[in-house]
């Protein structure tokens, strides 16, 4: 016993050492990663994020230099704090706050001290930085943007958030990234891959030299140069139409799917978004939960799509067989069923479909719907053939594009009104609203200026998207795929012809442009808000899709005026000016421009919000406001 | 001549070979831990790994010196050894240089040199001439107390030199009287007084007491006497609850801060997590530190000079007291369980060794080397990877220090050469 004490304590000894070594080295650790290693610092190199330039080539987003002081803490001397602070702009108790709140933190780390210097104020800053010790400037690379316009297209860059942080791990805190529009959506490409140089550190967090000899460094790859769809002179312009009045505008190259033009009102400068105001503007716009600016009306805004979705109804009728062209139905100021009716406007009767079409007929199409769905014992096989057929043309789901952000908008199909009415027990009547774009059918602008492209290139469409040209790279094949429509393409014509006729003898006869023949379509949407807890309806919301010319179209355009009123007023002119400066580079029609430019809906916006009683639709009165003096700064590319 | 040759190689390799390896591992980890950028010479006398060579170097020559001077030496001057030691460690107080706070060194040229270091195998020496003095019987009160004086000398001076650390290294002669004779009484009742030590601080007054209780119950059922000794389980019970009383007092009213601390944390007694890490950031930095060090090595470790935590300093003092942590990161599991196996087997092979000698005074030198190695190395390994309270004292043959590998050594070859001489002795 005396002699194997010792010997066993020894023994036991050892043996406790070992579990314990076990579990600190073997039991509890992960894999050792040196970007995880805190004794290795990393110092990243960012690389020049790629430029956005135009259809034509104008350079839109580029990049620009910034000025931070940095500050040491500790290694802080004496100095002259009146002349650092007038330097700086700023005040002696600021800086006194601003240095104690970096000390706090941490006394040897770089920590930023006055960020984004104005250009003036680093030039003659950096002149007399070397009488500050532990002050240095350190420059960083922000967003330029060239122009005023495209914020919602463009996007911003912003510092990379926690969420982000956790689920990727090539970025690090304080990380710039694309926040919204083209910069996120490209975000890969643009930014390029940062490079990474590992210095071994001591406790004192002092650079010590390079770790294992810089084998692990890489060099950073700058990001890719974008060319993006949009034709910046175009979006100008129709940013410079949608002035005062709040909706979506989306102009589409039907050809290809490229997206011309996409203009969300309100917009704001997209230089807003970038320097020291930043953070500051940001919550300004994303606060203002009324107009929305941030809010893309022409992706994001989900509306009824009104008379635009009939030419859709009597495509499918004529692809179902259930109608002639020829056939003719009556209108006696609306459509009777059961003792309801749809009301409809004053045009002669009865109709076939090039006049249902021209004069939007609300009889009309309710007969030609109900055919539809009735073609079958029970209206549940007919809804889901209708449904199939509507969302062959890119509805009621998301487009899946390169846009930052969607909506997939509404098409009802059986399974919806078996769950609302019960299985089989609802009637085709029930749904009727749906034969003029109303009642289940919700979409955006977007997909209803890609339904149009599709109908002017009679029967397919490509995903609407905004790359054209990605630097040394070819862009995703889905978007050089064609996407065919459900409908044959021999009942298209009849349908163009009556949305040429729209022009011709419609509802849209005052917008011919002398030269350009185009098919539309107008729309006048029923709307309804919540006005101190009480559903109200407001003024109606201006639509109008069309594209042209007739034949080979070049431009399909979904225009979405919110409380617009009747198709023709605002979208109509504004679709009818956009189709023109596309197709002819210049605006021939100054009084329809003047006028789009002089009224204003801002007082329309404000009634809701006004808590007092107000009219719509046929009695309001427009508000005229004086045309500002714009001046087109984007030249359009010369027309051949 | 044939007789010379054969003795001469009577020497315990073994024993040799592991204090080698030792040695050498010390000073490649001592060589990641110290070296600042590139490494120009591996004898740089401006780095301590350069100067731990040099070390090393004369160790070698320390080590012929000892083994050919004739057993029998050791023996007869083991007093002069002590005393002169002891005047070392007096000398301090008039001609000693302080470091860190401690007054151990002696300054020579540019040299240091800590009596401290010495003043083990001098003790152990003394220790075993006492003991194994036919007069002596261990077994009397009288002589423990005589031994107990051998011991308390040299470690009240060293105390009193501000070195704890040092100190607590010669409570290991328990584990020799305990060899040679000493009464289980003193046994249990050590273990019975950590025992209640940390049940006190750890549980309070009132587990300890019930602890106590059921400990003296269990003993007096299955001791199965006649007649339980009631009274001297009384006294136990009695005796344990006034010392738990002592203990808090002690630990709340006698003990620093930062020895408090130091308990606090092995015990875990500190629950609050916003105190605990500010406690990582102060005090429990080094440990903190070190344990990070050890674990981010992983089985394999990351490879000699390859170690980011050692390159960077992050573990203060680490080519001295947190040596341990440099073996953790560079090379895992695997480097770690063998200097833990290699230790282990040294000790075991001094301790086989120490019994199978002739004479008292070999054996009780040789656990002497054994308990005072097996002390170093539980304190130092054990508190680097944070199973024992912060104790600076050095890990043996490993940490850097001229001091402490030259006492080290002596220790250790004097019983090498104890230990050849055995097959003289008749």
């Amino acid at each position: 016993m005396r002699k194997l004490f010792l010997l066993m304590t020894v023994i036991g000894v050892g043996l406790i050492f070992l579990a314990r070594l076990y579990y600190l080295q073997i039991h509890n650790t992960e894999s050792y990663n040196v970007l995880e290693d805190n004794a290795v610092r990393k110092v990243y190199d960012y690389p020049k994020r790629g430029y956005v330039y135009d259809r034509n080539g104008v350079l839109l987003v580029a990049n620009q230099p910034s000025y931070d002081v940095m500050v040491i803490p500790r290694e802080v001397e004496a100095l002259d704090t009146l002349e650092f602070c007038n330097l700086l702009k700023i005040t002696k108790e600021d800086f006194i706050k601003k240095y104690n709140r970096t000390y706090r933190y941490s006394p040897r780390l770089p920590q930023v001290f006055v960020s984004h210097l104005a250009k003036e104020d680093y030039a003659v800053l950096q002149e007399k930085m070397r009488k500050f010790d532990g002050f240095y400037i350190q420059k960083r690379s922000l967003r330029s943007y060239q122009t005023s316009i495209g914020a919602n297209v463009l996007g911003d860059i912003a510092e990379v958030n926690q969420s982000t942080l956790n689920k990727n791990s090539y970025y690090r805190s304080g990380d710039l990234i694309g926040n919204q529009g083209v910069e996120k959506t490209y975000e890969k490409t643009l930014r390029g891959v940062k490079g990474i140089k590992f210095i071994q550190k001591d406790r004192f967090n002092k650079n010590i030299g390079p770790f294992k000899e810089g084998t692990l460094d890489t060099l950073s790859q700058p990001g890719k140069d974008i060319t993006i769809t949009i034709d910046a002179s175009l979006q100008e312009y129709g940013e410079l139409l949608m002035k005062n009045k709040r909706g979506g505008i989306i102009a589409i190259e039907p050809s290809s799917g490229e997206i011309l033009a996409m203009i969300s009102g309100p917009s704001y400068n997209p230089n807003l978004l970038v320097g020291r105001e930043r953070s500051k503007n940001f919550t300004e716009l994303y606060r203002d939960s009324i107009a929305k600016p941030l809010f893309d009306r022409s992706l994001q805004a989900m509306y009824p799509p009104g008379s635009p979705f009939k030419t859709l109804n009597a495509l499918i009728a004529l692809q179902e067989g259930v109608v002639t062209t020829q056939e003719r139905f009556s209108c006696a100021m609306g459509y009777r069923y059961g003792n309801r009716k749809m009301g409809c406007h004053a045009h002669s009767s009865p109709v076939n479909m090039n006049l249902g079409i021209a004069e939007s007929c609300n009889a009309y199409f309710a007969n030609v719907y109900r055919r539809i769905i009735d073609k079958y014992d029970k209206p549940s096989i007919g809804m889901d053939k209708w449904s199939k057929h509507i969302k062959s043309f890119g509805l009621g789901n998301y487009l899946n594009n390169d846009l930052s952000v969607g909506q997939p908008g509404k098409v009802p199909d059986s399974k919806k009104y078996n769950r609302d009415y019960g299985k089989d027990k609802w009637y085709t009547t029930f749904t009727i609203s749906n034969a003029i774009g109303q009642g289940e059918v919700l979409a955006t602008p977007i997909q209803l200026a890609n339904m149009a492209a599709a109908i002017g290139n009679r029967g397919f469409y490509y995903t609407p998207h905004i790359i054209k040209n990605i630097q040394n790279d070819t862009i995703p094949s889905k978007y050089t795929t064609r996407k065919e429509t459900t409908i044959d393409k021999r009942h298209f014509e009849p349908v163009i012809q009556g949305m040429f006729d729209v022009y011709n003898k419609g509802t849209a006869e005052t917008l011919q442009i002398p030269g350009i023949e185009i098919c539309g379509k107008t729309g006048t949407a029923e709307n309804f808000a919540i006005v101190d807890s009480v559903k109200t309806q407001l003024t109606d919301h201006s639509i109008f899709v069309a594209f042209a010319p007739k034949d080979n179209p070049k431009i399909a355009i979904a225009v979405f005026i919110e409380n617009g009123y009747f198709g023709s007023r605002f979208a109509g002119r504004m679709a009818s000016l956009m189709i023109e400066k596309h197709i002819k580079g210049e605006i021939s029609r100054t009084d329809m421009e003047d006028w789009i430019l002089t009224h204003s809906l801002e007082n329309e916006y404000a009634k809701p919000h006004s808590g007092e009683p107000f009219k719509i639709n046929r009695e309001t009165t427009l508000q005229i406001v004086d045309k500002d003096d714009v001046k087109l700064t984007i030249e359009p590319p010369i027309k051949s | 001549m044939q007789r010379e040759n054969h003795r001469r190689f009577k020497f315990d390799w073994a024993i040799i070979l592991l204090f080698l390896l030792l040695v050498f591992f010390g000073w490649v980890n001592i060589l990641s831990a110290s070296h600042e950028g590139e490494i120009t010479s591996y004898f740089d006398m401006s780095q301590p790994y350069g100067k731990q060579g040099v070390f090393i170097i004369l160790t070698i020559v320390l080590i012929i010196a000892i083994l050919s001077v004739e057993a029998k030496f050791y023996e007869r001057f083991s007093s002069i050894i002590y005393l002169a030691s002891l005047l070392s460690l007096v000398g301090l107080f008039i001609a000693g240089k302080n470091v860190n706070g401690a007054t151990s060194w002696y300054g020579i040229g540019g040299m240091t040199l800590q009596p401290s270091e010495f003043a083990k195998f001098a003790t152990a020496l003394a220790v075993a001439k006492y003991i194994s003095d036919l007069q002596t019987d261990i077994k009397t009160f009288k002589d423990q107390l005589r031994t107990l004086l051998i011991i308390i000398l040299p470690a009240v001076l060293i105390l009193l030199q501000n070195d704890a650390g040092s100190t607590i290294v010669y409570a290991a002669f328990f584990f020799v009287f305990y060899r040679e004779g000493l009464q289980h009484i003193y046994l249990i009742s050590a273990i019975l007084l950590i025992l209640v030590a940390v049940l006190a601080l750890k549980y309070g007054i009132v587990v300890t007491g019930v602890v106590l209780i059921t400990i003296a119950l269990i003993t007096n059922f299955t001791l199965r006497k006649r007649k339980p000794p009631i009274l001297k389980s009384l006294i136990v019970i009695v005796a344990g609850i006034a010392i738990a009383f002592g203990v808090k007092f002690f630990y709340t009213s006698i003990l620093k801060p930062h020895q408090q601390n130091r308990i606090s944390l092995w015990l875990r007694l500190e629950k609050d997590p916003a105190k605990l890490e500010q406690m990582k950031k102060t005090i429990l930095y080094n440990l903190n530190e070190s344990e990070k060090a050890i674990s981010s090595g992983g089985p394999l470790g990351k490879g000699f000079l390859e170690g980011t935590r050692t390159t960077g300093k992050f573990v203060p003092e680490q080519h001295t007291d947190y040596i341990f942590s440099t073996v953790g990161e560079e090379w895992g599991f695997l480097g770690t369980s063998i200097v833990v196996i290699l230790f282990v087997m040294l000790i075991v092979r001094i301790l086989y060794l120490a019994e199978s000698q002739k004479t008292q005074f070999s054996r009780v030198y040789g656990y002497a080397v054994a308990s005072i190695l097996f002390v170093h190395f539980t304190i130092n390994t054990g508190m680097v990877m944070g199973l024992i309270p912060t104790v600076g004292i050095p890990l043996p043959f490993f940490s850097y220090g001229g001091s402490g590998l030259w006492g080290f050594t002596i220790l250790l070859f004097i019983f090498v050469k104890l230990d050849s001489n055995k097959i003289n002795e008749w």
